[in-house]
C-alpha cells in the first residue's frame, strides 16, 4: 500500500507491543525521592567549598585545643627551669644535658615564655579558653534570646511593645562602657561567693571570665531576640499554630515544639555567626586585662603579655594573634556559608 | 514624621537615664572608695573629704542630688585630680579623642566607598574577589591584633612613625590605620551588596535606555541611592569611633578619653566615670536617632511608623 505523506497514519510493528525493559521502566519514573529541608539544605553547604573548608579547620583547632593537650608532655602552668623566652625548636641548658645522655625531650615547638612555660600548649589551652567563651556565650545568648523573641512575638499586643521598648533602649546602650563598668563591679560580689563552699570552681575560672559571661547574658541577647520575633511573628499566623491552639495546646508547648523548631534555621545561621563576635569580645577584654584568670591563658591575653617583649620575641605575640584570626574568619565564613545554604530567601 | 522624631527622642531620654542610673548603681556596687588609695590620710581626713563631696549620705539621697545637678548640666568636680571639674576634664580629652576617630572615620569612608563600588562593578572579576577577600579577612582581625602587627612592622622594625604619643601628623598614621581598619572592610562589603543590588534594578535599565553615559548613571542614579546603607552604618560608627577606643589609646599611649574612663574606674573617681559614662552614652545614642531620622528623611521609600 502506498503511504500518503500527509498521513498521520502510524506505522506500528509488532515489536513495538513488546513489555518494555527494566531500563526503559527507570527512564519513565519522573518521582524523585523527597528531599527534605535539610538534605537540600546539606547538599548546598557541602558544594560549598569556602564554608567546607572553614569547618574543617575549625575542627583541626577544636582538635589540638581539646584533645592533643591531654597527649602532650608539657602543661599550661608548669615552669621549666632555666628555660625562659626558648625561641622554637630550642633547648634549655638542661635539656640539651639530658639530649646527651640519650634522653628523650620534646622539642618545645613555638619555644617558651618569659616564666619558662612552653608556649604551644599555652596557644592550645588559650584557643580552648578563647573556643569555650565563644559557645558558652553563645548558648546563654541563644537561650535568653530566643525565648524572649517567641514570647513577646507569641504574646504580641502591648507585652510585645512593652519587651520591645526594652530590646530597643538595651540595644542603644553603649556596651564596651557597660562591661568594662560591669567586669570591676562584679569582681569582688564573686570573690566572696568563691569563699563559700561548693563556689570553689569560680576562683580557677576567674571572676573576670563569669562577668564575662553575665554582660553576655545580660547585654547581647537583643539581636537574637529581634531576630527570632521577627521570625515567630510570621510563623504564628501558619495553620498548625492554629491547630494547635484549636486542640487545646498550652502556650508554651507550642512556642517550644512548633514555632522555635520551625525557625531553627535561623537560629543555627545567627547562633554561628554570634560565636566569633563572642570570641572577638573576650579576647579584647582579655587584652585590656579584664578577661581569664592569671594562670589561665586566653589568646586576648597571650597577646597582651607579649607586646613588651615584641622586640625580642615576636613570635610570641603572632601566633596567639594568628589564631585568634583564623578562628574568627573561620567562623565567619562558616555562618555565611550556612545562611547560603539555610536561608530559602537566598535560594537560587 | 513628627510622632516619629518624639517617639525617638523620648526613648533617647529613657535610655540616657537608664544608663545613668545603671552606671551610677553598679558604681557604687565596686569595693573601694576614690580616697582609700590615697597614702597618709588619716581617718579623720578621709571623713572630712568624704563629707565634702557628699559621699557620707545614703546611696539613693547621692542618686537624686547627682541626678540633679547633672539635669542642670553641673556634673560636679572630680574626686581624684582636685580642682578640675568634670566637664574641664572631657573638654581636654574628649578633643584628641575625637579628632582621630573623625580622621580614621573620613579614610575609612574614602577607602571603602570606592572600593566597594569597584568590586560590585567587576562582578565575578580578580579585582571583586581579591577586594571581598581582603574585606572578610579584615572584618575577622581583632583591632589589637592589627595595632600590634602595625607597631611590630612601622613602629619598631622600619621605625618609620613613632609609636607613643599624638603630636605631629606621623603620629596620626598608625592609630588611624588601627581604627579605620575594621569599619573600611566593612563599609567595602555593604557598598557592595547595596551597589550590586541598585545595578539589577529597573531604574538603572531605564537609565541606560535613555542613553544616559555610564558615569552619569553610575554617579547620578546608582551611588546615591547604594550609599544609604552606608549612611545608617557610619552614624553610630563615627560615634564609637570617636569615644575613644580602649586598646588603640592603651597601645599606642593616647591621652583620650576611653583611657581616662578606665582610669576614672581603677581610682574609683566616681563624679568623672558618671561624667564620662553620661557624654559617650548621649553622643553614641543621639547619633543613633539622627542617622535614623536622616535615613528616613534621605529615603522616602521606607515607611513611618
Amino acid at each position: 500500500m502506498k503511504e500518503n505523506p500527509l498521513s498521520f497514519h502510524l506505522n506500528l510493528k509488532p515489536e513495538d507491543f513488546l513489555p518494555a525493559t527494566e531500563e526503559e521502566k527507570q527512564s519513565q519514573v519522573i518521582m524523585r525521592e523527597s528531599v527534605s529541608f535539610w538534605k537540600d539544605g546539606m547538599r548546598r553547604l557541602l558544594k560549598n567549598k569556602v564554608a567546607m573548608v572553614s569547618a574543617a579547620v575549625i575542627l583541626i583547632v577544636m582538635i589540638f585545643s581539646f584533645i592533643v593537650p591531654a597527649f602532650y608532655p608539657y602543661t599550661y602552668d608548669y615552669q621549666i627551669k632555666g628555660a625562659n623566652n626558648l625561641k622554637p625548636m630550642e633547648y634549655s641548658a638542661e635539656e640539651m644535658a639530658r639530649i646527651e645522655a640519650g634522653e628523650d625531650v620534646f622539642p618545645h615547638l613555638l619555644g617558651t615564655d618569659k616564666m619558662g612555660r612552653d608556649y604551644a600548649i599555652r596557644v592550645m589551652m588559650g584557643s580552648r579558653i578563647s573556643l569555650l567563651v565563644g559557645l558558652i556565650a553563645t548558648c546563654i545568648i541563644l537561650v535568653i534570646g530566643s525565648t524572649y523573641g517567641s514570647i513577646a512575638a507569641f504574646c504580641g499586643g502591648w507585652v510585645d511593645i512593652i519587651m520591645m521598648r526594652i530590646v530597643d533602649i538595651i540595644y542603644t546602650v553603649p556596651d564596651i562602657l557597660l562591661i568594662v563598668l560591669l567586669s570591676f563591679a562584679l569582681k569582688a560580689p564573686l570573690q566572696a561567693l568563691a569563699q563559700l563552699p561548693g563556689f570553689g570552681w569560680i576562683q580557677t575560672v576567674g571572676e573576670n571570665l563569669i562577668s564575662i559571661f553575665v554582660v553576655f547574658a545580660l547585654l547581647y541577647w537583643v539581636g537574637m531576640a529581634r531576630m527570632v520575633r521577627s521570625q515567630v511573628l510570621m510563623l504564628k499566623e501558619s495553620e498548625y499554630v492554629t491547630a494547635a491552639r484549636a486542640l487545646g495546646v498550652s502556650s508554651g508547648k507550642i512556642i517550644k515544639n512548633h514555632l522555635l523548631t520551625n525557625c531553627i534555621g535561623t537560629l543555627i545561621v545567627t547562633t554561628t555567626l554570634q560565636i566569633p563576635s563572642s570570641i572577638f569580645t573576650e579576647s579584647f577584654l582579655s587584652f585590656l586585662g579584664m578577661g581569664v584568670a592569671v594562670p589561665l591563658p586566653s589568646l586576648g591575653s597571650l597577646a597582651s603579655d607579649a607586646i613588651n617583649g615584641m622586640n625580642t620575641n615576636p613570635h610570641l605575640l603572632f601566633i596567639p594573634a594568628i589564631v585568634i584570626s583564623l578562628i574568627i574568619l573561620s567562623f565567619n565564613l562558616l555562618g555565611d556559608g550556612l545562611r547560603d545554604a539555610f536561608d530559602p530567601k537566598l535560594k537560587n | 514624621m513628627l510622632k516619629y522624631i518624639v517617639k525617638r527622642i523620648l526613648l533617647a531620654i529613657v535610655t540616657i537615664w537608664a544608663v545613668a542610673t545603671i552606671t551610677f548603681f553598679l558604681m557604687n556596687l565596686v569595693p573601694g572608695g576614690p580616697f582609700l588609695s590615697e597614702k597618709a590620710i588619716s581617718p579623720q581626713a578621709t571623713a572630712a573629704l568624704e563629707a565634702k563631696y557628699g559621699l557620707d549620705k545614703p546611696l539613693m539621697q547621692r542618686y537624686t542630688t547627682y541626678m540633679w545637678d547633672a539635669l542642670h548640666g553641673d556634673f560636679g568636680d572630680s574626686l581624684k585630680q582636685r580642682g578640675r571639674t568634670v566637664m574641664d576634664i572631657i573638654g581636654r580629652q574628649f578633643p584628641v579623642s575625637a579628632r582621630l576617630g573623625g580622621v580614621s572615620v573620613l579614610v575609612a569612608l574614602i577607602v571603602g566607598v570606592p572600593l566597594g563600588c569597584v568590586a560590585a562593578l567587576k562582578r565575578g572579576k580578580f579585582t571583586d574577589s581579591f577586594i571581598s577577600v581582603v574585606a572578610t579577612c579584615g572584618i575577622a582581625v581583632p583591632s589589637f591584633v592589627i595595632c600590634t602587627v602595625l607597631m611590630y612592622f612601622f613602629g619598631v622594625k622600619l621605625r618609620w612613625f613613632p609609636t607613643m604619643g599624638l603630636t605631629t601628623w606621623k603620629h596620626f598614621i598608625m592609630p588611624v590605620m588601627a581604627l579605620s581598619f575594621y569599619p573600611t572592610a566593612y563599609i567595602m562589603r555593604l557598598m557592595r551588596s547595596s551597589m550590586l543590588d541598585v545595578l539589577g534594578q529597573d531604574y538603572m535599565r531605564t537609565a541606560k535606555a535613555k542613553g544616559l553615559s555610564g558615569f552619569v548613571s553610575l554617579f547620578k542614579h546608582a551611588l546615591r541611592n547604594a550609599i544609604l546603607p552606608v549612611i545608617t552604618y557610619v552614624g553610630p560608627m563615627l560615634a564609637y569611633t570617636v569615644t575613644g577606643s580602649f586598646v588603640v589609646e592603651k597601645i599606642f599611649t593616647i591621652p583620650g578619653l576611653g583611657g581616662e574612663f578606665i582610669r576614672a574606674i581603677n581610682g574609683r573617681d566616681y563624679t568623672l566615670i558618671m561624667g564620662t559614662t553620661i557624654f559617650l552614652a548621649t553622643l553614641i545614642i543621639v547619633m543613633n536617632v539622627v542617622v535614623d531620622i536622616l535615613y528616613k528623611i534621605v529615603d522616602p521609600r521606607i515607611k513611618l511608623k
